[in-house]
């Protein structure tokens, strides 16, 4: 395991869909460095996607003049991470999808990512700058939490 | 960026006089993967089960969930039965989490998904 505590990681990536895939491969090694398992990594690396989707396609409405920043900080027993984009942020997280709605046709088959970010990491939040000059979300996962 | 989604079909003997349809991805399965997805199932007897193989897949994220749900919601309308293999062990736990497995059960490999029909 190696010790990145106080060295934080830091990328910019264009607002156009597939560029979450870097941030998800900086991440992965950034974890991978920490010590955390194979599992974990995959439930970050969704979860990285996940935020980077929204900060390109809602935040930064794929302006490819603006970028989305990612900021990944080690500690003693987590990760944390930083997805930050120009757009306002969102006012009210929703509520978890629901599959039969969804197959029915009552509810777009989309909209599953910030449920997916909730469900795969330890701690999310999604903030507002407060000069309303964008917003980010951040999130924790833990080295030590148990394998599902 | 993206890797494209490649599909192709694959028509298989269920074992008991049947057909099965075999709806085979690679690449990332995202908000590209319309055309793979859905145009590919709209070309497969919707009278037939269908097996979704998911060996070769690499990445997939919200958008191409949003696909899979999609192409559930058509095979619902016409009562088909679908079935799901080779995700990885994250992807089970990520279709399982949005309640995919409600409306397609997922397999370790083909001869498993196919003993289910």
């Amino acid at each position: 395991m190696v010790n990145l505590k106080g060295k934080p990681v830091e990328l910019r990536v264009p607002s156009r869909m597939g560029y979450e895939k870097v941030a998800m491969g900086t991440a992965a090694s950034v974890a991978k460095l920490m010590g955390f398992p194979d599992d974990r990594i995959e439930d970050l690396k969704t979860a990285i996607a996940e935020a980077c989707i929204n900060a390109i396609e809602h935040g930064n409405q794929l302006n490819e003049n603006l970028c989305v920043g990612v900021t990944l900080s080690s500690h003693d027993d987590s990760l944390e991470v930083k997805v930050l984009d120009d757009g306002a942020g969102i006012s009210k997280v929703p509520p978890k999808p629901d599959i039969d709605r969804k197959v029915h046709g009552e509810e777009d088959a989309r909209g599953m990512g910030m449920f997916l970010i909730q469900a795969l990491v330890d701690e999310v939040e999604w903030v507002k700058d407060s000069k309303g000059q964008g917003s980010y979300v951040r999130l924790v996962i833990r080295l030590d939490k148990e394998s599902d | 960026m993206q890797t494209e989604t490649k599909a192709s079909v694959e028509q298989i003997s269920d074992g008991n006089g049947g057909r099965v349809s075999v709806l085979r991805f690679s690449g990332d399965i995202s908000s590209s993967s319309h055309d793979a997805l859905l145009g590919t199932y709209e070309t497969v007897s919707k009278s037939e089960p269908v097996l979704l193989d998911f060996s070769k897949v690499d990445y997939i994220n919200s958008s191409g969930i949003a696909l899979v749900i999609q192409m559930l919601m058509e095979a619902n309308k016409n009562s088909q039965k679908i079935a799901a293999f080779g995700l990885t062990p994250h992807f089970q736990k990520v279709f399982t989490m949005v309640g995919i497995t409600k409306y397609a059960s997922l397999f370790p490999d083909e001869a498993a998904a196919k003993a289910s029909l």
